[in-house]
């Protein structure tokens, strides 16, 4: 079998309602407990052992909350739109399922970001809010997650809703290079990348490794509400399934 | 995939290459507004329109902060490295207001070309660095504050 054909009998095989729902569960405990720990690590590495910084002291400190919710609020959306336009492609379920439990995570990591950044920038800009392209681009993002979920739970019929929402999805990503470019494109009062510049990182290494440690327990969390949510979801997708009824029948 | 998918996809990609292109152009066009701020060089030159408020930001001079004894105002200079403007303010800085700090003001030019601020905001670097690097950065004369070159 070539390489092509595994990865495609993979696709398929995720496809599959019953086999992901398995996968999901098998998965999930492990998720939970790699959360915790990493959690708890970057918390106090950040909080605890980190050096304060040069400028703005102890306060810099919210950067372990603010940055990886800002990332993944921007991670959650491509998540979103990838399994959008996988679905409007190959009318795939599971990717419409995990598209729809996205949304709410997304918007909460978007609401995080911008209320952190918001007590961030009282002490140290001397404002809660600016108008500037970093800012205002990110509240939009909040809005498009919003207009998601009102938008599916406005249309009653589930594929209809699934198709309105993926294309809502698609549009609303091409928000996510202009939220990350605009403080290079543009001037803002919303500081430049320190991160993401991987061959000189403008953060110091002690500093660094905590926040890296923030980002993944992120990521792992949201993994662990998305196996949730969806898990759910495909139950009441599927109940009239035999899947379901031999899964209810068994326990 | 089907002759079916295979059209979907065209479309599904046609509708994300032809919003980037759009959405593209717009921002290119609306360019001036997007920023936040004019630098000094702008406004020395005068491309700010005239009699309006504004923002403008740059970088404190090194030695042009000077207090108004008695008072709350405060003179300074902002810089882009290239050029100058005099800046005066009646109010409460920022913690991070300092010499060689980032700084955006919302104000307007009066007659004389001083830039009346009645809002100062810090617009702090991406840098984080504990006390000590930072301290030897400097004497070892790193230049995370370049602002020398001015004319």
């Amino acid at each position: 079998m070539s390489v092509k054909d595994k990865v495609w009998l993979w696709f398929h095989r995720m496809a599959s309602p019953a086999y992901f729902y398995k996968l999901a569960g098998q998965l999930l405990p492990w998720c939970i407990v790699a959360t915790i720990i990493l959690m708890l690590v970057g918390l106090v590495g950040g909080l605890v052992f980190a050096p304060a910084d040069y400028q703005q002291g102890d306060g810099f400190r919210i950067i372990y909350v603010h940055v990886p919710a800002a990332w993944m609020s921007m991670f959650v959306y491509m998540v979103m739109a990838v399994n959008s336009a996988i679905f409007l492609i190959w009318h795939i379920k599971l990717s419409d399922i995990v598209a729809r439990s996205s949304a709410i995570i997304g918007a909460s990591f978007t609401f995080l970001a911008l209320v952190t950044g918001s007590i961030w920038g009282k002490p140290m800009w001397g404002t809660w809010w600016v108008w500037d392209a970093r800012l205002t681009s990110e509240l939009l993002l909040l809005f498009l997650y919003l207009g998601y979920i009102g938008l599916r739970s406005a249309i009653d019929d589930r594929r209809v809703a699934g198709k309105a929402g993926s294309i809502l999805a698609l549009v609303g990503a091409i928000n996510i290079p202009i939220i990350h470019y605009s403080v290079v494109w543009w001037n803002t009062l919303h500081q430049a990348p320190s991160v993401s510049k991987f061959d000189n990182p403008s953060i110091e290494i002690n500093m660094l490794v905590p926040l890296l440690c923030m980002a993944i327990a992120f990521k792992l969390f949201y993994l662990c509400i998305l196996l949730i949510n969806s898990r759910s979801e495909l139950l009441e997708q599927e109940k009239r399934s035999n899947w379901v009824k031999e899964l209810v029948t068994s326990s | 995939m089907s002759p079916k998918q295979k059209q979907r996809l065209i479309l599904v990609s046609l509708l994300v290459v032809g919003l980037g292109v759009g959405i593209g152009l717009v921002l290119m066009a609306l360019n001036e507004n997007i920023n936040l701020f004019f630098t000094p060089s702008q406004v020395v030159a005068g491309e700010v329109p005239p009699e309006q408020r504004f923002r403008i930001g740059g970088m404190v001079t090194m030695g042009s902060v000077e207090k108004l004894d008695g008072e709350l105002t405060v003179l300074f200079k902002l810089n882009d490295s290239v050029k100058e403007v005099q800046l005066k303010y009646a109010g409460i800085l920022p913690d991070l207001f300092r010499e060689g700090q980032g700084i955006v003001a919302e104000g307007k030019l009066n007659e004389e070309g001083v830039f009346v601020a009645d809002q100062v905001l810090a617009k702090h670097d991406e840098n984080y660095m504990p006390p000590e690097v930072e301290h030897a950065l400097k004497t070892s004369g790193g230049d995370y504050y370049d602002n020398e070159a001015i004319e």
